[in-house]
């Protein structure tokens, strides 16, 4: 009796393991859900679906021709710049001043409309290195990694056109992109926005720089470091 | 009297105990093995719309997380990216890709890629991404070495029990706020990661819930 037993549970174990698998292994089926208690609620979640709404958009869309909270109105109807009234979230793009869009009226402005302290130009680097050095290059050359798999067209910090660029325009390069460009308007908030364009600019000097552009106190420090 | 039971039929309770334990054995264990998240969850890998390969973009190309998952550090909930942020590159890159079709249908019709989530906590669990990654957790905690999978696999089993591990112990797994985002970083040992992790615990004041209200609200 016991030996037909544990035969029997031998190959039911068998059985087992081959139907049900180990720990760990890779499958594409959902997972089994033992004790699916309240594990999945009607409400509605950041980036999933909801059959609620009739289009299934858990997240909503601005409701055509409103205007979202703390947003200014376009001032004027002739307007040279089509982007301008467009809705990119309260928290990026909340307003038709120079801080929100990079331009008074309909000139591209210049100058960061933030305090350009340590930690704004450390911020703008980082941000930099997130979203722009994949195109653009660690130190702005154009010479990302994304050129080497067929992205045309990058544009080089270090030319004329760039280096005259009003630093509004290059604010709304990054909002709204340019040319084969997309823009960033979505991912990088304002703030930070204005930190790359600050880091853009360090980086554009620092082509052209010689030792005696950097303060006497910093010399030392750079001059400790390995030469190339 | 004659017996009416031969002499072997004097072992079948002992056997029959034997078999009840054995089977009440194998069904604990099996309970054990197989009803809890590191075999129901782990190695969860369904298939995508699009294939995206972790391992082309994030290690290949070196890209940071922070390009496609760009609100992670003051969000609860990590984006999964916007067909724009795939179009940024794609709308030249590997232009014509069969692989990228879903994507390019998402781009002109306006209707988003359906990306089949993969990492679930029960909607009664609030896990905040924006507080761990400002606080020393790096992405490879709960989500592996994701740099480096050409398809994306759920790595831990993000059980309670799991969590409690690092919310009980949490110096064994704090990094330099600086290597959140390099998931090949490791501690030089464990004693180290003792030490640096001890010392962030005090310096940022770190102080998992172990409660119920900490995640369940």
């Amino acid at each position: 009796m016991l030996r037909y037993f544990f035969i029997g549970l031998g190959l039911f174990l068998v059985g087992l393991f081959a139907v049900a698998g180990f720990r760990g292994q890779k499958s594409g089926k959902p997972p089994i859900e033992i004790f699916p208690d309240m594990d999945h609620q009607p409400k509605v979640k950041a980036q999933v679906p909801s059959s609620f709404f009739s289009d299934n958009r858990g997240n909503r869309l601005p409701v055509a021709g409103t205007v979202p909270i703390g947003y200014e109105a376009p001032r004027s109807k002739d307007n040279p710049f089509p982007d301008e009234g467009k809705y990119n979230g309260v928290r990026f793009t909340a307003g038709t001043d120079y801080l929100n869009t990079g331009r008074f009226g309909d000139q591209w402005g210049t100058g960061i409309p933030l305090p350009v302290t340590a930690e704004l130009m450390q911020r703008g680097k980082e941000r930099y290195q997130i979203f722009c050095a994949v195109c653009h290059g660690a130190s702005g050359g154009g010479n990302g990694v994304a050129g080497q798999y067929g992205l045309v067209a990058i544009a080089s910090y270090h030319q004329d056109r760039l280096r005259e660029m009003a630093d509004g325009e290059i604010y709304n390069t990054i909002v709204h992109g340019k040319n084969t460009m997309l823009g960033y308007g979505d991912r990088i908030p304002l703030n930070d926005r204005w930190a790359i364009v600050a880091y853009i600019r360090a980086l554009q000097l620092a082509q052209t720089a010689t030792i005696n552009d950097v303060p006497a106190g910093e010399r030392a420090k750079l001059e400790a470091l390995p030469q190339p | 009297m004659a017996n009416f039971f031969p002499r072997w039929a004097n072992w079948i309770p002992l056997k029959l105990l034997l078999i009840v334990m054995v089977l009440g054995a194998v069904v604990t264990g099996g309970i054990w093995y197989y009803f809890t998240p590191k075999y129901t969850n782990v190695g969860y890998m369904p298939a995508q719309p699009a294939p995206f390969s972790h391992a082309i973009h994030a290690e290949q190309l070196g890209m940071d997380c922070r390009y496609c998952h760009s609100h992670v550090e003051v969000a609860g909930h990590s984006n999964v990216p916007s067909t724009q942020t795939c179009m940024s590159c794609h709308s030249q890159i590997k232009a014509q890709s069969p692989k990228l079709a879903a994507v390019r249908a998402s781009w002109e019709t306006g209707t988003p890629v359906q990306w089949v989530r993969i990492h679930k906590a029960p909607d009664y669990v609030y896990f905040n991404h924006a507080v761990h990654v400002n606080r020393g957790i790096s992405c490879h905690s709960c989500h592996g070495q994701i740099n480096e999978m050409p398809v994306v696999y759920q790595a831990q089993p993000l059980s309670m029990a799991w969590c409690l591990e690092c919310h009980r112990e949490p110096e064994k797994f704090l990094r330099p706020p600086s290597e959140i985002y390099n998931l090949n970083w490791r501690p030089a040992s464990a004693q180290e990661q003792l030490a640096m992790g001890a010392q962030y615990k005090k310096e940022w004041n770190v102080n998992p819930p172990v409660t119920c209200g900490g995640c369940h609200r």
